[in-house]
């Protein structure tokens, strides 16, 4: 996938107007909340944002496991590069989320949001995987850590949700409950557009940001033919 | 505008000023790249000369 | 089967080295103690049983990390782990046997941990005790392979808590809940589930750590 193809570029046009009409539509024409009004619509950038990391988790550790499998080393960068969207998306999922529960409850962070707690447990162990990767010389050694740590990463995100469950019986947050989306069909739609955006817009910067590491170490391979 | 309002206008803006500081990472990325390719595309022609 | 004669001489060999040289259990035993002593001082006097069982929990964990920063540190520093990779045993048996190792040592430091819980503190139930066991299971798993992949860093003694508290923090779920709550198996339970789990990927992905 080079942007020589006009794969890449499509892939950015469909994610720009699927992002764009889901904006629209969830600011728009979605039909207002019952219980929590306008503040509802948080849920239409939240959530897609929130399932787009899972996504980008889950093609992370799908590459890492590929690169143990056949070691071929393209599988190294293509790890990396969605494990960095998937942490980037988890940040934005960490901050939405927060606005959300500011709007909702008048806090920035309640330990009750099952989501939320689920997503800094992940984000913790993500940034630790940049520490790893940080302080390995490059070469199939550092590739194989990363890949073995991304598959724990994902291991870890049901245990940790587990985890988090079993938590609530003795830690007793103060709870605060938010009455799930009823969605109702219009409701429904808005958010698979919106998701299909998030998705998009992963895929469009994943591919993006591989093809800029690929052209890196092809220019540090053709500086060391030439010099 | 109230408060909710300005919240979810936040929220959204948020995830759009991420995507734009990537482009601006993105862009400055680039041009370091085209920089390199001006230099050992010099290179290899001094290369070819000599 | 070679395989468990290899992973029996490579653990009685970690077991041996530690009994003469004697630097690791020794702080492992003296530094759960001093954080205990630590804690009784860092708890307001009205804290309740879940805070001092979450604060036994947190020395545990550091206690683990203290020993298994020490548990490739032997081979580092004489080479011998590329010796040992070469050599004709299955890899997995060299996690296997680390794990054996560490797990006897968090034994030997509960031991001594447990009893001044109880003097200090409150008194240790059968659940604690379980649930430290199983516990234990986990930490030496999971602590192993990670502490294979912080020693082929530069930075290794910075990596590998950063590495690994995200990854027990279902352990201290698990370990805190059995003491605390009324019905204990589901924590134990879970603590199980986690156990094989980890175990089962740490034993499978090793030889991909120490490969070269």
């Amino acid at each position: 996938m080079s942007l020589r193809n006009n794969q890449a570029v499509l892939l950015a046009a469909a994610a720009s107007v699927l992002l764009v009409a889901g904006l629209a539509l969830a600011l728009f024409w979605a039909p207002e909340d019952a219980d929590q009004g306008f503040s509802q619509r948080i849920f239409y950038v939240h959530v897609p944002i929130a399932l787009t990391a899972y996504a980008c988790f889950g093609w992370g550790a799908w590459k890492a496991l590929r690169l143990l499998w056949t070691r071929e080393s393209r599988y190294d960068l293509e790890s990396y590069t969605a494990v960095h969207m998937g942490v980037i998306f988890g940040i934005l999922t960490l901050v939405t989320g927060s606005i959300w529960a500011k709007i909702s409850w008048g806090v920035w962070w309640t330990w009750s949001e099952r989501q939320l707690t689920l997503f800094l447990v992940l984000f913790l162990f993500y940034c630790a995987y940049f520490m790893l990767r940080f302080s390995v010389e490059s070469g199939p050694r550092r590739a194989n850590l990363s890949a073995v740590y991304a598959l724990f990463g994902v291991a870890l995100i049901p245990v940790s949700f587990l985890a988090i469950r079993l938590a609530e019986n003795f830690i007793h947050p103060v709870v605060f409950t938010r009455d799930g989306p009823q969605m109702s069909g219009s409701m429904f739609l808005v958010f698979c557009v919106c998701l299909a955006a998030m998705l998009g817009l992963f895929a469009s910067l994943y591919t993006n940001e591989l093809t800029g590491k690929r052209l890196d170490a092809r220019l540090r391979e053709l500086r060391e033919a030439v010099e | 505008m109230t408060t909710s309002e300005k919240y979810v206008t936040a929220a959204y803006l948020v995830v759009l000023a991420v995507v734009l500081l990537y482009v601006i990472l993105y862009s400055f990325k680039l041009s370091r790249l085209e920089r390199e390719v001006a230099e050992l595309t010099e290179l290899a022609q001094r290369r070819r000369a000599a | 089967m070679t395989y468990f004669a290899d992973v029996a001489a490579l653990a009685r060999k970690d077991i041996l080295l530690e009994l003469r040289s004697r630097d690791t259990l020794p702080a492992m035993l003296l530094f759960v103690v001093s954080a205990l002593v630590v804690f009784h001082f860092a708890l307001p006097s009205d804290a309740s049983v879940t805070a001092s069982t979450g604060l036994l929990w947190i020395a545990l964990l550091f206690t683990a990390l203290l020993g298994l920063g020490r548990a490739f540190s032997a081979e580092r520093e004489q080479r011998v782990l590329d010796g040992l990779v070469l050599a004709p045993c299955d890899r997995s048996a060299i996690w296997l046997a680390k794990s054996l190792g560490v797990l006897v040592f968090l034994g030997v430091a509960e031991a001594v941990a447990l009893p001044a819980y109880a003097l200090f503190f409150g008194p240790v139930g059968w659940e604690l005790v379980a649930a430290v066991l199983l516990a234990d299971l986990g930490l030496a798993a999971v602590g192993t392979l990670l502490a294979a992949m912080a020693a082929a860093s530069r930075a290794r003694e910075l990596l590998l808590p950063l590495l690994f508290l995200p990854l027990v923090i279902p352990v201290v779920v698990g370990g805190v809940g059995a003491t605390v709550v009324d019905d204990p198996g589901r924590y134990l339970g879970f603590l199980a589930l986690y156990d094989l789990i980890f175990a089962i990927l740490s034993w499978a992905s090793f030889e991909y750590v120490v490969a070269e």
